[in-house]
């Protein structure tokens, strides 16, 4: 995992390995503590029902960071990251089970720049195809 | 929210010092295994001079420094039960790695109705202990459902 793609290799339209990640309540209190966002609707049912949610949702930001992971994975080094940003779509319900929500991770390069830059695509889907982020897009910066 | 707020910025009233197992803290919460987020020999292999931090770490110094805020100044007037993170963006001007004493102002750049519901947007520069520039946030809030009625524009 630490040797970085080179410009070389990389095409547009090339699809970056795919990655599913399981989040579960547990997963949001740790995410709280490691954030600082303590917001009750990521952990409290009753308060979150209480603003008219339908639960427990993910914290956005966790959805961001998870969905990176599909691009800093494949490139090895989360320094060659020089842009990230997506729109929040729709909120990921987490249930009070085990099983916790699987978000499915993928991406494609879009552009390759002749200075080094790549352009990907990301996107975040929930197990019955809800798109949870919009837009999404990484620029990673290789040699 | 009121309009002649944007432009007002809230500047960190500490610096932050970017600590490694804080780093590693944060990359067991979104489950990343990478050495370059704990080893700081698999960093300096890598190139780097400490351990890295994961893209989105940044935003955690908003939750650090709650005041001065614009979710929290009474002058914006934000009800924060109504508010859902719309869009979020880091452009990064290099790595940040453990042992960054950092320094951050956030800046309100716009505040407009979008349907019924305001939107509240604002950036975020964040530089190091030598006043070089390390990233830039860029943060758009939406407030749901306080938009000003039609007749009221």
């Amino acid at each position: 995992m630490s040797s970085v793609p080179t410009l070389d290799e990389v095409e547009v339209g090339l699809d970056l390995p795919e990655l599913i990640v399981t989040l579960t309540r547990l997963d949001l209190v740790k995410y709280a503590g490691a954030s600082g966002d303590f917001n009750v609707i990521h952990w409290s049912q009753r308060l979150a029902t209480a603003v008219g949610l339908p639960g427990v949702i993910a914290h956005g930001m966790l959805t961001m960071a998870v969905a990176a992971r599909v691009v800093t994975q494949w490139v090895g080094d989360p320094g060659c990251l020089e842009h990230y940003s997506v729109r929040f779509s729709a909120p990921v319900p987490v249930p009070d089970d085990d099983r916790g929500i699987a978000i499915t991770l993928r991406a494609r390069v879009e552009q390759k720049q002749a200075d080094g830059r790549v352009v990907v695509a990301v996107t975040a889907a929930l197990p019955d195809g809800t798109a949870v982020l919009s837009g999404a897009r990484a620029v990673v910066r290789l040699s | 929210m009121d309009r002649t707020v944007i432009g007002k910025q809230y500047p960190a009233p500490e610096t932050y010092e970017v600590g490694r197992e804080h780093i590693r803290q944060f990359a067991d919460a979104i489950g990343d295994d990478s050495p370059l987020y704990r080893d700081p020999a698999a960093a300096r292999a890598a190139g780097h001079r400490d351990v890295v931090a994961p893209p989105t770490f940044l935003h955690a110094l908003g939750f650090r420094f709650r005041e001065p805020n614009p979710l929290t100044d009474p002058a914006v007037g934000v009800d924060y039960s109504r508010i859902v993170h719309g869009e979020q963006g880091f452009d990064a001007h290099r790595p940040v790695y453990a042992g960054d004493v950092l320094t951050m102002v956030t800046t309100i750049t716009d505040i407009r109705d979008a349907g019924k519901n305001e939107l509240l947007v604002t950036e975020t520069s964040i530089a190091d202990q030598d006043g070089e520039p390390v990233a830039t946030l860029t943060a758009t809030l939406v407030s749901r459902g306080t938009a000003a009625s039609k007749e009221d524009q």
